[in-house]
């Protein structure tokens, strides 16, 4: 495999073509925020969070879908990107109602992590306090839409990994909503094989155990990693992964 | 960033100044809230002592003041904005007080007291007390007895100038300790990330 070799925040730095510039940050220690992605996962350039400058240009581009390529020169953290991706959790926080003091991923939630972790103290924007329901016809799981960020994870893990695409997302804009099957409840989804992989991926609070309440929910990722490891290489090594570690 | 330092100008620096009371004039307040935050600084435990000897505790839900009174330096406000009292004690708030701080999840954010910003306040009047049990209660028109709900709870910072923020549901002592010791010594709140969280 060809090297290539760019820059990072004035370093030179070398990977190997073909490598995502999420990829490439990552392996020189240096901190990039992200909520749509997950190793194991298709990049999907949602949640903009990885967002990083081109230097030549000024241009903002994803770094999860972006290929890192010869003679790249990047900003991860210019003074204009944290200002957005303040922004961006900000506006994420203000679109649903996310109240972390009553949510079964309080304390284990990424995007309540990332917004620590970035210093949003409080948030600038109107609450937009939407009518959102809950679905929890589900015999092992329920879904709270006031918590889900519309990072398709679930969409993603459903189709690619479980290959059961009982997931998918209805409307447009701050209108959109994960479904299951045709908008059907999740309880009388005849696609659904109750795997809980969606339950697993979800960031947030919105994907849960039935059951758990305030604080209680943990997540596992390392099974995603076991499974795709197992089907491509016939490896199993357990990874860790998820919300187990967290705080 | 708003520190006390820069707002007490002449009074810390002038060491000639027989001051009535050198100490430094704090108040907290509780609006919409669970008084949970309250709790927690109470919490405080023994340091509550340290504090007593740096500041007079001017206003407070847990000292029998009745006015919110003047020239107060730090105003800790829990709670969101949730009725027409909570409105005006902010207002005297803000214009007696040199920092104001947003004291916890519900005044930062709205957190619990604004879930029923989903409802229509007639809907939420009726269905809490009007379709209940018993006599319908007070509380649907301003009759001065009991303060009228406002159409929607609101994050502090929405309704006054707010100087920092204290997240948590409660901020625990730590936190507390961490961002009222920095007010006191006139420095800004930088709380670390694990002190950041809400909730």
């Amino acid at each position: 495999m060809a090297v290539i070799t760019m820059t990072i925040n004035d370093e030179l730095v070398s990977g190997v073509e073909g490598q995502s510039l999420l990829s490439l940050i990552r392996e020189q220690g240096i901190e990039l925020p992200t909520l749509c992605h997950l190793e194991g996962l298709e990049a999907r350039g949602g949640c903009r969070l990885c967002l990083v400058e081109m230097q030549s240009t000024q241009r903002l581009l994803p770094a999860c879908t972006t290929t890192a390529q010869e003679g790249m020169s990047i900003q991860t953290h210019s003074e204009r990107l944290v200002r957005y991706r303040r922004m961006i959790l900000e506006l994420l926080f203000a679109e649903r109602n996310h109240v972390c003091a009553v949510c079964v991923m309080n304390g284990r939630c990424e995007l309540q992590d990332e917004a620590a972790k970035i210093g949003m103290d409080h948030v600038r924007y109107d609450y937009l306090v939407p009518e959102l329901p809950m679905d929890a016809t589900h015999d092992k799981f329920a879904i709270d839409h006031n918590r889900c960020i519309l990072c398709t994870r679930c969409v993603s893990v459903c189709d690619s990994v479980e290959g059961a695409h009982t997931w998918d997302v209805m409307g447009r804009g701050v209108n959109s909503r994960v479904i299951t099957d045709l908008n059907q409840p999740w309880g009388s989804s005849r696609s659904c094989t109750s795997c809980g992989k969606c339950v697993q991926v979800c960031p947030t609070g919105a994907l849960a155990n039935k059951g758990s309440t305030v604080a209680e929910m943990v997540k596992r990722h390392d099974f995603l990693q076991w499974i795709l490891d197992g089907r491509e290489k016939k490896q199993w090594v357990m990874h860790n992964g998820g919300s187990e570690g967290r705080r | 960033m708003t520190t006390l330092a820069t707002k007490r100008t002449g009074r810390k620096a002038d060491k000639a100044e027989p001051a009535v009371s050198s100490k430094i004039r704090l108040a907290t307040a509780w609006l919409g809230g669970c008084s949970g935050c309250h709790m927690s600084f109470l919490d405080l435990d023994e340091k509550l002592i340290d504090l007593a000897e740096v500041v007079d505790l001017v206003y407070s839900p847990i000292a029998d003041v009745k006015e919110f009174p003047d020239h107060v330096d730090v105003t800790l406000v829990e709670g969101a904005v949730a009725n027409v009292d909570h409105l005006e004690l902010a207002e005297q708030i803000r214009q007696r007080s040199k920092l104001v701080v947003s004291f916890g999840d519900c005044a930062v954010t709205g957190n619990v007291t604004s879930l029923r910003n989903k409802f229509p306040l007639e809907d939420l009047l009726t269905k809490v007390y009007h379709e209940g049990p018993g006599a319908v209660p007070r509380g649907g028109e301003y009759d001065k007895i009991v303060p009228a709900l406002i159409p929607r709870v609101l994050p502090l910072h929405q309704v006054i100038e707010v100087d920092a923020f204290i997240p948590g549901c409660p901020p625990d002592p730590e936190r507390i300790w961490a961002a009222v010791s920095a007010l006191l010594a006139g420095e800004p709140v930088v709380l670390p990330e694990k002190m950041r969280m809400f909730g």
